[in-house]
């Protein structure tokens, strides 16, 4: 080997082994995690809130069993924190779904290949339909939600879709399969503004076993997702598991550290978190593990203790008493009156639905709770016609 | 009275509209802090619609309204939606806020330079959100910005004048106004800056997301208008204590 080899060879050692999630994700194993998060003691607890800055470790604290009796102190800092840095306000969004065509099999879905339900992609004069519907509700941000068909719905149809919808919102979020990098870059260029995308469970075994068939089934590709959208200059990137797959302590320690990792290599993009349980749906998966309601309020405090300034999303699969209280506890977004089929608000509202929400009120009924409590709701926090 | 550009303003606290529980809140608060310019975000408001609520809200004979950039991530970015603003707010007044870092907010002087020199060749009354760092302030004046915007700690902080060494280096060198923008918590600190010789400041989670905003924003008035005379009264100097050397240096003049 020459001196010049040698050097070389030693430069890229030292390079920082992270350029994608993947490579710091395989340092890790899950039991180890479980058990260490389930070895916290409560004075690990009690340093973790003595803290003013939190990291993993403290966050690990912060939802072990250990914390519990703490929930009411991480709660009001919770608050408190959440206020500091949003203000007395609450964000509010509408889901539109395109279609509900998948390739994927996904236990836990209604829109799972295997389901037999009339399928339904919506044409232009529809989208625009709906869109009607949903602006007349005062909404001004917009998430659009497809299966992963990519004949019918693939990245042409997604930029058709906004930038027919463009003009008429100010900021729009896609929950979509996972895409290359250069197709992100396209979509951004037509408005995009965020994606979420959720890994469901970090668990690569139990992952394999709930995505059975087709292009999810590559837990390493969705792993990276964000890391495509981070290079591809994305403003905003949602992350999330799905609780019931897996233990959620596990699942969201990950989720904390892709999140910590993505905001110290795309620093200029924002990050968001959601809290989806399973609900019942038409196929019908019973969860393996329960994630109760204090184990919920418990993970969204912790969140928050970990970063003030990650925004912290709730949807209408959570009931009514729930979302009225956590709306003052750390959340910063939620949705209302959702309708998760495609068509649902004007074009087809009887077709079969993703999954079965949970609060019902309309959103002037939510919007009107809100402002009970003090909150204002923030229907426009961006404009899509500075680039 | 402090002059900005054309303007003259008899108030020298500043104020925002965000983080409020309430458009009507925010009013009454603002109305009580009596400030004079108002700071509104681009990004929360449409310019377009005249029904829009913040804006309705803030039609007040005594209220400037300033728009801000906040949400853009670079100069061309802001010069863009600047001139949509002028173009609907008929102001060319814009406080110019580039913060790429969605973390601390903190801006980015390069962007932030650049965008000056244009938006000022375009006409623009350009009020620029900025670091403490006495070099940029001075080459944003040269620039031809009418103040510099320093800030005092990470916006919405509320952690008081953690800049100081560099706001009072800015403060003696500056040819235009210095506006303390950001970091300020509470009245002490607006009190603090004043008398260190600050223009004026701006506020806003502090008066928002205090438990009474509106009492908060009279005591933030009261407390701008404290430092402001005790500034303008000079203080009385810092007595140290006498030196009393065993040999005195300057005996040999004796």
């Amino acid at each position: 080997m020459t001196e010049n080899n040698k050097i070389q060879l030693m430069a890229n050692d030292l390079k920082p082994k992270a350029n994608s999630f993947k490579n710091i994700f395989d340092t890790y194993n899950w039991d180890e995690t479980l058990q260490s998060i389930f070895s916290k003691t409560e004075a690990d607890v009690l340093r973790a809130l003595g803290n003013s800055k939190r990291d993993l470790e403290d966050f690990k604290s912060l939802i072990s069993p250990a914390a519990k009796p703490y929930l009411e102190q991480m709660a009001q800092l919770s608050r408190q924190l959440t206020k500091k840095r949003f203000g007395n306000t609450i964000q509010m969004y509408s889901p539109m779904y395109l279609s509900n065509e998948c390739q994927n099999i996904c236990t836990y879905c209604g829109f799972s290949m295997t389901n037999k339900i009339p399928r339904r992609t919506l044409t232009d004069t529809e989208i625009l339909k709906e869109v009607e519907y949903i602006k007349s509700k005062g909404y001004d941000h917009i998430l659009l939600v497809t299966g992963e068909a990519n004949k019918t719905v693939g990245v042409d149809y997604i930029n058709n879709a906004l930038q027919l919808i463009r003009s008429h919102f100010s900021n729009i979020t896609i929950e979509v399969q996972p895409l290359h990098q250069d197709e992100y870059e396209q979509l951004i260029d037509s408005g995009l503004y965020s994606v979420l995308v959720y890994q469901e469970t970090y668990h690569r075994e139990e992952y394999k076993k709930h995505h059975p068939k087709g292009k999810k089934s590559n837990f390493d590709y969705r792993l990276d997702t964000p890391d495509r959208l981070g290079k591809a200059g994305i403003h905003k990137i949602g992350l999330g598991a799905l609780f019931g797959l897996e233990d959620w302590r596990a699942d969201s320690f990950f989720t904390a550290l892709h999140l910590r990792y993505l905001q110290k290599t795309y620093w200029k993009t924002k990050y968001s978190i959601s809290f989806p349980r399973l609900r019942p749906h038409s196929g019908g998966l019973e969860p393996k593990v329960e994630m109760t309601d204090p184990d919920l309020v418990q993970l969204i405090c912790a969140f928050r203790l970990l970063d003030e300034d990650v925004e912290l999303s709730i949807s209408t699969r959570e009931s009514e008493v729930f979302r009225n209280n956590i709306v003052n506890l750390g959340i910063t977004s939620i949705s209302a009156e959702s309708k998760t089929n495609p068509g649902g608000y004007a074009v087809a509202p009887e077709s079969l639905e993703q999954f079965e929400i949970s609060d019902e009120r309309s959103t002037e009924e939510i919007s009107k709770m809100l402002k009970g409590q003090d909150l204002e709701v923030v229907w426009k926090d961006w404009a899509n016609n500075w680039q | 009275m402090l002059q900005i550009a054309d303007k003259e303003f008899s108030s020298r606290l500043f104020t925002g509209t965000g983080k409020f529980s309430s458009s009507k809140l925010m009013k009454e608060a603002l109305l009580a802090s009596e400030s004079e310019l108002i700071t509104v975000a681009l990004k929360r408001v449409d310019v377009q619609d005249k029904q829009d609520d913040i804006l309705t809200h803030l039609n007040h004979p005594r209220i400037n309204l300033l728009p801000n950039t906040s949400g853009v991530r670079d100069a061309k970015e802001a010069v863009f939606a600047a001139q949509l603003s002028r173009e609907a707010l008929e102001t060319n007044w814009i406080k110019l806020e580039i913060h790429p870092d969605p973390k601390y907010l903190l801006p980015d002087p390069i962007e932030t330079l650049k965008a000056a020199e244009e938006l000022v060749k375009l006409g623009f009354v350009v009020m620029p959100y900025i670091h403490a760092d006495p070099v940029l302030c001075k080459r944003l004046e040269e620039v031809g910005t009418q103040c510099v915007m320093p800030l005092g700690a990470p916006i919405g902080s509320n952690k008081g004048l953690k800049t100081q060494e560099f706001l009072e280096i800015i403060i003696d060198q500056s040819n235009v106004p210095v506006i303390v923008d950001a970091g300020i918590g509470a009245p002490s600190h607006a009190a603090y800056a004043m008398e260190l010789g600050a223009d004026a400041v701006l506020v806003n989670t502090a008066i928002a997301v205090s438990q009474n905003p509106v009492a908060m924003a009279k005591a933030f008035k009261m407390a701008v208008e404290a430092g402001r005379m005790a500034f303008e009264a000079k203080l009385a100097p810092i007595v140290h204590k006498k030196a009393e050397a065993s040999s005195p240096l300057t005996s040999f003049l004796n």
